[in-house]
């Protein structure tokens, strides 16, 4: 019983949050990610350099006694690095009992996407790059690339060995 | 049972199951000790009888099997008391079970299934009492406790023992007589019947009396719990029953008391008699226990989620931060407050102590690790023919619970080591004027901000030649002998490979087993130290740190960033200039110090950070050294010496070489520690 009342919980938890999209900008596109997975936002912090760590691990940052790795999203995207101001924010993600900070441009607002309007990406064939993104979320004009957060940190084999033979 | 999440269930069982036997080992080889298991018969039943139930209820029918086996051997013995036991042999079957059993919990915990045969070990227990009866002609006699005796009638029949509280309807008028009606009618069935108020008589008081408080009977009676209550139940006008089954002696059911506990104490209060037997009987429990267990230290527990501790200490740890944060905050120069800094020295003090009682709870006593040496040293004994005093001294010294799972292994090497190799055989002590029976001496004590663990025996010693030669034979000196000291070669026979015993025993021989002892000292950052004398004995010390969580460290900054350095490896700092630097064709830098050569490790390049300086005239070397070797450091400046409370890096980052951890400093910025060891083997 107790087991079937706590499964009804659960659904009603994720229903509040299903369709629900944190928005943040990254120079000009509209970035959304899952709310179920944000924990809290945060202003930019003293961030420690940890040595061998690819370039877009920053290092780590001591949220309130507890040292939380973070990444800066524009390079994890291949963008050029912007200088951090008052105006940058480290949204603060929760996935699979891994607390880990991605560092942003700036914080938008929270959304409601229904189904209906996410599409998926276009075919990687035709150049776009979408291993990060697994949807397209329409708000009228505007449009939010929705990301995996699963797959952004993901470190790919690949990719670390690629950083670590440029420096 | 599947959609229910056993999980919790099953730890709790594990848990419990762990201190059963660990309890019941105790007991086993202390009663050996004294006088045969004959003084702890009792204790023995009820740990069997529980972990019968316990595991029953969980599905583990090897693990129940096995403790019925065991139950019924020792309801025989307590039942009829046998002269003869051959309890040695019964000690040896008890061990047995426990390390069975300890085997089949240790696969539970491991998420395996249960699976251990028991039926060989069931069949020689079976066996064994089997012999007990035929060597005990009393068997026919229909002996039951002690307590039936005095008491007539169906005493005989009485298995349990039970308690019930009866009142009767608010008008149903003529208590008395209904009160009879009950008791006749357990008379039936029951014997031993005592009932409250005693004297029911056609009197108003006594009709008084069981309208207000009811009737308490009890009794002895060998049906089961349901069936009495349903007899009960019975009875006209009944208002409420309260069944409470109290047997301190009944045969199959341990001490285990089930059964409804009544609301009605008032009830409870009115049989003086049979409280007052009661108290008598743990009265006597206690003492009996107290007596048993004199040198183990007993003490009250509870078990709290690790995770939920090392939050505790997380949060803790915070507040020493932001109260450093508050007290010392810039905005404050220059302001006189009295008030404040008064408020903030008490604030001071307080969290001060609340880290001390948050770090002493992580501490464990060495008590449970140094119990379970008596069974390595029984075992041995028995095994190898020597007789052992084996003396534990401090075992209420407490460690960090990291620090205790290393330390298990390490001692069980180390003893089996002083039993086969130390100890003389008796013949050959008595020749040398010895007392026939070896000593070993386990002791552990405080010594600043270490822990010593000592161990002794008065065997033979180290044949210091014998370990010069096998050890040369081996290849296992790289130094000339004569400039070794007498510890630096006893420390040899700690080297992976040695073993200077001829043929290889079941307990040591095979040269593996005491490099376990320095593999894990080194897991601790501990050491050992040996000392021996030929012909009166050897003493090994190990000096372990009280806490992996907090050290000492210094902290160092290159650039903006800060690392920080165990203090325990650091040997000097120095300041040098570049011409004190060699340089080899590839351009490493190397410093000679003292007749030593040292590499020169600038931190900024390892890490690849933007050092303050890369003169060396203008930073600083420190000189660290692990396992003997050493290195230079070269960092901008030292900033000081603090303990710091040590956090492994966010998983997510996996292992990163060089670094062992991080802490926080006291303005909440991090500082990396420096893995010291990892570095010199790079270097290598």
């Amino acid at each position: 019983m107790a087991s079937v009342l706590e499964d009804n919980f659960e659904i009603q938890n994720e229903d509040t949050q299903k369709g629900r999209f944190l928005t943040f900008t990254l120079g000009g596109e509209d970035y959304g990610i899952e709310i179920k997975y944000v924990t809290e936002i945060i202003g930019i912090q003293p961030i420690t350099q940890v040595p061998e760590l690819p370039d877009y691990l920053k290092g780590i940052i001591n949220l309130r006694g507890k040292i939380i790795p973070v990444m800066d999203v524009r390079l994890r995207f291949r963008k050029e690095p912007l200088k951090y101001t008052d105006r940058t924010c480290i949204i603060v993600i929760d996935i699979n009992d891994t607390s880990i900070g991605m560092i942003v441009d700036t914080v938008s607002e929270v959304v409601s996407i229904d189904d209906e309007n996410i599409m998926l990406p276009p075919d990687a064939k035709t150049g776009f790059n979408n291993k990060y993104v697994k949807g397209i979320g329409k708000m009228g004009s505007e449009v939010k690339l929705l990301l995996d957060c699963g797959k952004i940190f993901s470190t790919d084999e690949e990719e670390m060995l690629s950083s670590l033979a440029q420096a | 049972m599947d959609f229910i999440n056993t999980e919790p269930m099953q730890e709790m069982f594990v848990f419990e199951t762990v201190q059963l036997i660990e309890e019941l080992e105790q007991i086993i080889l202390y009663s050996e000790k004294k006088n045969g298991l004959e003084s702890s018969i009792n204790d023995i039943f009820r740990i069997m009888h529980t972990l019968k139930g316990s595991s029953a209820m969980m599905s583990f029918s090897n693990i129940s099997i096995l403790a019925h086996s065991v139950e019924d051997i020792f309801y025989f013995l307590r039942e009829k008391k046998p002269k003869t036991v051959d309890y040695l042999q019964l000690t040896d079957l008890m061990l047995k079970v426990i390390d069975f059993v300890g085997s089949e919990v240790g696969k539970i915990r491991n998420k395996e299934g249960a699976d251990g045969d028991p039926s060989s070990i069931s069949q020689t227990l079976a066996d064994f009492l089997s012999q007990l009866k035929e060597g005990c002609p009393n068997t026919g006699e229909a002996g039951t406790g002690a307590v039936d005796k005095k008491h007539m009638g169906q005493a005989g029949e009485g298995h349990y023992s039970y308690k019930a509280t009866i009142t009767f309807e608010e008008d149903c008028q003529m208590e008395n007589l209904r009160a009879f009606s009950v008791i006749h009618a357990l008379q039936q069935v029951a014997g031993d019947i005592r009932h409250i108020p005693e004297d029911i008589s056609d009197t108003e008081n006594c009709n008084r009396e069981i309208r207000e408080s009811g009737l308490t009977v009890l009794f002895n009676c060998p049906l089961p719990e349901g069936e009495v209550r349903q007899l009960l139940e019975e009875t006209m006008f009944l208002k409420e029953l309260t069944l409470e089954y109290r047997s301190a002696d009944a045969p199959g059911k341990g001490r285990a008391e089930a059964g409804v506990t009544g609301a009605n104490e008032a009830g409870g209060a009115n049989i003086p008699e049979a409280e007052e037997a009661c108290k008598g009987q743990n009265c006597e429990d206690n003492t009996y226990s107290h007596d048993k267990m004199s040198n183990l230290s007993k003490q009250n527990f509870i078990s709290v989620n690790i995770q939920k501790m090392n939050k505790l200490m997380d949060v803790v740890g915070e507040l020493v931060i932001s109260e450093a944060m508050v007290t010392q905050n810039p905005e404050l120069k220059g302001l006189e407050l009295e008030g404040f800094k008064k408020a903030a020295r008490h604030l001071k003090k307080i969290t001060g102590e609340l880290q001390d009682i948050v770090m002493s709870m992580r501490m464990v006593p060495l008590s449970m690790t140094f119990q379970k040496m008596n069974r390595i040293v029984r075992d041995m004994s028995r095994k190898l023919e020597k007789e052992i005093n084996f003396e534990i001294i401090g075992e209420e010294t407490e460690v960090d619970k990291n620090i205790i799972e290393h330390i298990s292994d390490p001692l069980i090497h180390l003893i089996r080591n002083a039993i086969d190799h130390g100890i003389e055989p008796a013949e050959e002590r008595e020749l040398k004027g010895k007392e026939a029976t070896g000593k070993i001496t386990l002791e552990a004590k405080h010594s600043g901000g270490d822990v010593w663990i000592i161990l002794k025996d008065d065997g033979k010693g180290l044949d210091r030649d014998k370990i010069i030669q096998k050890a040369t034979e081996g290849r296992l000196i790289q130094r000339p002998v004569s400039e070794m000291t007498d510890r630096e070669i006893y420390s040899i026979i700690l080297l992976p490979g040695f073993s200077t015993k001829e043929e290889v025993t079941e307990f040591s021989g095979r040269g593996v087993g005491m490099d376990v002892v320095l593999k894990d000292m080194d897991k601790v950052d501990g050491s050992v130290l040996i000392d021996s004398k030929p012909g009166s004995g050897t003493t090994i010390s190990m000096k372990i740190p009280l806490t992996l969580a907090i050290m000492d460290g210094m902290t160092v900054s290159v650039g903006s960033a800060t690392y920080t350095i165990p203090i325990a490896s650091i040997r000097e700092s120095l300041n040098i200039t570049e011409d004190d630097v060699i340089k080899d064709p590839e351009n490493n830098e190397m410093i000679m110090l003292r007749g030593l050569c040292h590499p020169i490790i600038r931190l900024h390049k390892l890490f690849n950070v933007v050092p303050g300086t890369d003169r060396l005239e203008e930073g600083i070397l420190i000189l660290v050294e692990s396992e003997n070797e050493g290195i230079c450091i070269f960092v901008d400046k030292l900033i000081g010496e603090q303990q710091v409370v040590v956090k492994a890096l966010p998983q997510y980052l996996k292992k990163v070489q060089g670094i062992s951890g991080c802490t926080l400093l006291g303005d909440g910025s991090i500082s990396l520690i420096i893995d010291i060891a990892s570095l010199i083997n790079n270097k290598r």
